[in-house]
């Protein structure tokens, strides 16, 4: 049933996918995140409870939800590496991590900021927010791993165990923050909390989650392609490939 | 199969007894960290016995990473981690017995000391009680868990931060079970589910680390 | 008899392509001799024949059976003598070939070991931390397993003569033949000319960008 991917097991078919995918992705991740972005910031209607402060949700709430799509997307490409020896899955796994750290931190960004005009201060420890760190820690480890060892084959294998371990953690690290969190629960109402959401705000959230998911895509596509070059310089098809845009350059001029 | 494992747990446990020197340095670093902290925030007995259960937690958490890195250093270093790969032996098998004698050189000393600190930190008696099912039930759990990261980042040269960023996120479940547990028994309430809760995370990585510990050391063959 | 046979083995480290498509085989009383300048592969190409290290692609096989497949057995008939010497310095040389003895399940008496330690020369040095020998005392309590596990078929040496004086060469290769004499098998590199009186077949590795 998956003969059809196996093709894209080699490095050379996979890096002529990310560019053939890439302008459509590109396209629609502008179209989808940047609409979605301007019907939530400026058409969307005012929240009852929290005036125009709520608008940051946004970037929040897709961005916190992508960061454990992009890590769980990790932990599957580790799996598939580990299990059916396939390199290119680990050169994805880590094209995909730096991305996933970065939109782990934007949530934590934009969660702590929505959280001053919340409580009028800029940091709690809220069950939520410290899941983000704890995940933000995770995505630093398996980063720092990878990049600690010269041969990026071992690398790769190590990061992705290292994945996996994480993948296994995080749901007990989930819900043992938020036990914990209501163990310490102070007096100050501590709520993202979860009431239901007008129509008019859902829709532009879940464009804005659409945008999202299609940005980082773009951006993985990009990574992939230069973390296959990286690797594979030495290979024919890329030495071709580099000497092909030279004549090119060379040419056009 | 009863023979090599055997061999290699009086093995492990002689070698640990000739480098015993080397086995204090996590148990003084223990006692160091935890007498820091009545210096850093007030000797008051109240506010002490408040931290105390964190503290001593997360004190052992430090301690242990510290001493783990000897976990297959040596026989790394020596060849002798090839030539247990190459006997019949089972790996997860060999991980296990290894991970064990560790745990009997390295932590169980902290365990013993641990009366000592609980007196510090002015800990009542059910508090350490528990603390101390806390640590019996914890400390293979970081042994284990600790073990993937270990075999994984043992052919790295400074492998001891990394270690240290790898583990600490993995153990924080441990950390707030433990300590709700001892602040439970303080308030003399039950703590039941805590320990359970550990229980549950220590049988789980008793029957998984191994294989995982296994392929991390495979890993770092190559 | 075929006993160890290798197909299309291409083995990559640090992304760099090591060699490709290598193909050989050793029949029972062969000396096959791995040759090639520094960085060429030839200790990987070893580690993959002992499985401990992965190929990129092919297969190894011994007496006909992937090693993937057969590891339990595969390993009781193999020695490998790899770069480090697998001897724990802190322990005895006695202590550590006991151990050693022992994992491989290996039913010796005690009075043995002293026996083929004293014959290599160490007479004295058997109880002493391996880490107080010289580099050459420590290799020849190493080399003692060539003595210790007469049911190995296969043995796979990487550079064992570095660090040898004569007298342990001497020693080393009187073993050496004499195992290939009882239709055993040698896999080996070295960096000195291999100066053994016996018919060598050769692989030589060449060194690829």
């Amino acid at each position: 049933m998956w003969k059809w991917l196996h093709p894209y097991a080699k490095t050379e078919r996979a890096y002529q996918l990310c560019q053939t995918l890439f302008p459509w992705f590109a396209l629609s991740a502008l179209v989808s995140f940047s609409g979605g972005l301007m019907w939530g910031l400026a058409f969307a209607p005012t929240d009852y409870q929290q005036g125009d402060s709520f608008r940051i949700i946004y970037i929040h709430v897709p961005s916190a939800i992508l960061s454990m799509s992009a890590y769980a997307a990790m932990a599957i490409a580790a799996f598939i590496g580990l299990v059916w020896q396939v390199r290119t899955t680990f050169m994805a796994m880590m094209a995909l991590a730096p991305i996933g750290a970065t939109i782990t931190f934007i949530a934590l960004f934009t969660g702590a900021a929505w959280g001053k005009p919340m409580w009028g201060t800029w940091w709690v420890w809220d069950a939520r927010l410290t899941s983000e760190l704890i995940l933000l820690f995770l995505y630093l480890g398996v980063i720092s791993l990878y990049k600690s060892f010269e041969d990026k084959q071992q690398a790769g294998k190590a990061a992705g165990v290292m994945a996996l371990v994480g993948v296994v953690n995080l749901p007990v690290i989930h819900y043992s923050v938020e036990w914990w969190n209501t163990l310490h629960q102070g007096a100050t109402i501590t709520k993202f909390g979860k009431p239901s959401i007008a129509p008019e705000m859902l829709w532009p959230l879940l464009l804005s989650l659409l945008g999202l998911a299609l940005v980082m895509a773009a951006i993985f596509l990009l990574r992939m392609q230069n973390e296959i070059l990286r690797r594979e310089i030495h290979r024919p098809w890329v030495v071709a490939l580099v000497n092909g845009q030279i004549d090119k350059t060379a040419g056009q001029k | 199969m009863n023979g090599p494992l055997r061999a290699l747990l009086k093995r492990d446990l002689a070698l640990a007894y000739r480098q015993r020197a080397e086995l204090m340095q996590p148990m003084m670093f223990f006692l160091l960290v935890i007498s820091l902290f009545p210096l850093g925030i007030g000797p008051s007995p109240d506010t002490l016995q408040k931290v105390g259960p964190g503290v001593i937690w997360v004190a052992a958490i430090l301690a242990s990473l510290l001493g783990m890195e000897r976990l297959f250093r040596d026989d790394y270093q020596d060849g002798s981690l090839e030539q247990l790969i190459l006997s019949s032996t089972p790996l997860p098998l060999v991980a296990l017995v290894k991970v064990f004698s560790h745990w009997l050189s390295s932590i169980l000393p902290l365990l013993v000391l641990s009366p000592l600190l609980a007196l510090f930190l002015n800990l009542s008696l059910e508090m350490y009680w528990t603390l101390l099912q806390t640590l019996l039930l914890g400390t293979p759990l970081l042994s284990l868990v600790g073990a993937i990261a270990v075999g994984l980042t043992v052919g790295l040269n400074r492998g001891g931060v990394l270690l240290a960023l790898l583990l600490l996120p993995m153990f924080i479940p441990l950390l707030i079970f433990a300590t709700s547990a001892v602040e439970a028994a303080s308030m003399q309430l039950q703590y039941h589910a805590q320990l359970a809760f550990i229980g549950a995370m220590l049988l789980f990585s008793l029957a998984l680390a191994p294989f995982a510990i296994a392929y991390a050391l495979r890993v770092s063959q190559n | 008899m075929t006993v160890l046979s290798a197909h299309d083995l291409s083995v990559s480290k640090r992304d760099r392509l090591l060699f490709d498509k290598v193909n050989f085989t050793v029949v029972q009383g062969e000396l096959l001799y791995i040759r090639g300048p520094n960085g060429a592969g030839k200790t990987s190409l070893l580690r993959v024949l002992t499985g401990l290290v992965e190929a990129d692609e092919g297969q190894v096989q011994f007496l006909g059976e992937d090693i993937k497949q057969i590891r339990d057995s595969y390993y009781s008939q193999l020695i490998y003598f790899g770069h480090n010497l697998g001897v724990n310095t802190s322990l005895s040389g006695v202590e550590n070939l006991k151990f050693w003895c022992q994992l491989h399940q290996i039913d010796v008496a005690e009075q043995e070991i002293y026996r083929v330690l004293a014959s290599l020369s160490l007479i004295g040095l058997e109880d002493l931390p391996v880490g107080n020998l010289s580099a050459g005392q420590q290799r020849r309590v190493a080399l003692a397993r060539f003595w210790l596990k007469s049911s190995a078929v296969l043995w796979i040496l990487d550079e064992p003569f570095t660090a040898l004086d004569a007298e342990g060469i001497a020693l080393l290769r009187e073993r050496l033949l004499q195992h290939l004499a009882q239709q055993g098998s040698v896999i080996m590199t070295s960096h000195q000319l291999l100066d053994i009186d016996y018919p060598t077949k050769e692989l030589v590795l060449e060194y690829r960008i």
